[in-house]
Formats: C-alpha cells, structure tokens, sequence
C-alpha cells in the first residue's frame, strides 16, 4: 500500500508528496502526521505540493485537517509550491483553504516556519522585561 | 447534451479508491490531446475527481465514459459519470452552493458545475445518477 514519507529535519517534518494522491492514501497522511508531531516533538510541518497536479474537495480538506490537527499538537504547517493552475481551479471549486498557512517554495516555507519556531508569538505588550521590579 | 457525432470513447469502473485515480489521468490525457489549455485541464480533472468520487460513496460505484467532443470546428472532452444508485430527489437543493448531503464529503455538485462548460445532471429517486460534463477548448 502506498505510504507518503514523512523526513526529519530537526524541529521541522518534511513531506513531498510526488504522487497521485488516493483518497486513502491521504487519509494515512493525516494520521501520520499527527502522530509523527507527537513522537518527535515537531514544531513545524512542511508540505511541499508543488507536484500535484489537482488539489479537488478531498486533498483539500486533508490539508486543513492537518493543519488544524497540528495547531492543536503545537505545531505550525505551511503548505507551499502549489502551482498556479490548481490555486485557480481551487478558488472556483470554492476551497479557499483558510486557516492554512502557504508559501511559494521550500525555501520560503522553511524560512517562514523557522521564524515561527523561533519567534513564537508573544501576547501583544508582553516582552519578557514587563513586570520586573526596578 | 451535444449531437456531436460519437468519437471513441473509453469506459472506466468506478468500483474503488484507485479507480479515482484512473478517471483522473484517463481525462487528463484527452483534455492534453485536445490540446485544452492547462488551467482548463486542471479544472476538468478536478470536477471529474469530484464526481468520480460521488459516483463511488453517493451511487455505491457505477462507471465513467470519456470521449473527445467535435462540433464544427470546436473540439472538447466530455466525461459521463453514471450510477445506479439512490438517486437524488432535490435537484434545485443539490446544486446549491454549500451543499452537501451530512457526510460532508466534496462541496456538492455546484462548486463542480462551476468549473466546467457543460453540465447536465439527470437523476430521479431509486433511478441513479447520471451526470455529464464537458469542457471545451477556447
């Protein structure tokens, strides 16, 4: 059966998917995923889709469940490469894929992830100096 | 519906998962032989994958027919998807937008109409369903 691999790479997991995605075939993804966040610890999840070449109603909710899922698991997913062709198509089909964050390549995906990973959102006026007694 | 005269079609099973799959390149082949622009593939292939699927959990499987279109000095792909199954009986209401029948599987059948030329949907309770679609090359 067909399994899409999940890679490593110190804080962050990197998965390609270079192939014609069965309905099943994301399922497993999704599932995976989840738990490859909780065993590693992972703060990020790349997802490069710069091969698909459709993303239809159930690639595209997988992708938001994911990206929920990992919210929820303390993890950041960017999804990134999609080309122009299935962005278009997507909008019309009405899938706007909110809540998931995108980039254009791996480089930039990284970037963006690295920057969440090491920058973590801090509540607004709160910087680790307020409240110390002077 | 066209009265285009009947070019080769090919008849693929629509009895499980990977044979989405096989809808899918089957008409990305001809949508490249029509020489379809690439936009225009994409979004065959997707409503083709939308109803693939439908044909399989909504119609409990049935089967897809793909054949080139001519009509005059048009050319196109047309893509029938049909069923035995339950049939729908609200038409107007399964091509709302929004729509979908509780599982929460595809967006309906709207979203899919909205990415081709030619739609047509025939379909009556206990009779199947049976949809057409077609897109056509500009």
């Amino acid at each position: 059966m067909e399994r899409i691999p999940i890679l490593r790479i110190g804080e962050m997991l990197l998965v390609s998917i270079q192939v014609d995605l069965q309905d099943h075939t994301a399922l497993m993804l999704q599932d995976d995923l989840s738990n490859r966040i909780v065993e590693t610890g992972a703060k990020g999840v790349l997802i490069d889709i710069s091969a698909l070449e459709i993303v239809d109603s159930f690639i595209g909710r997988m992708i938001s469940t994911t990206a929920a899922v990992s919210r929820v698991l303390d993890a950041e997913t960017v999804v990134v490469g999609m080309q122009p062709a299935v962005a278009i198509t997507l909008v019309e089909l009405g899938l706007t894929l909110s809540g998931v964050r995108t980039a254009l390549d791996v480089d930039r995906g990284l970037r963006m992830l690295r920057d969440s990973v090491e920058f973590p959102v801090v509540e607004r006026g709160v910087t680790p100096d307020d409240g110390r007694a002077d | 519906m066209t009265d285009a005269p009947t070019d080769d079609q090919t008849v693929l099973p629509l009895k499980a998962d990977s044979d989405v799959v096989r809808v899918r390149q089957l008409v990305r082949d001809v949508a490249t032989a029509v020489r379809l622009s690439l936009v225009d593939q994409t979004k065959l292939v997707t409503a083709a994958s939308e109803l693939a699927r439908n044909t399989l959990v909504y119609g409990g499987g049935g089967e897809a027919r793909v054949r080139r279109l001519t009509q005059g000095t048009s050319v196109g792909v047309e893509v029938v998807f049909s069923d035995d199954g339950p049939g729908i009986a609200d038409t107007d209401l399964a091509l709302t937008d929004g729509w979908t029948s509780g599982n929460g599987l595809g967006l309906g059948l709207s979203g899919t109409r909205r990415l081709v030329d030619d739609f047509h949907l025939d379909t009556a309770p206990g009779a199947g369903t049976t949809v057409t679609i077609a897109k056509w090359r500009r």
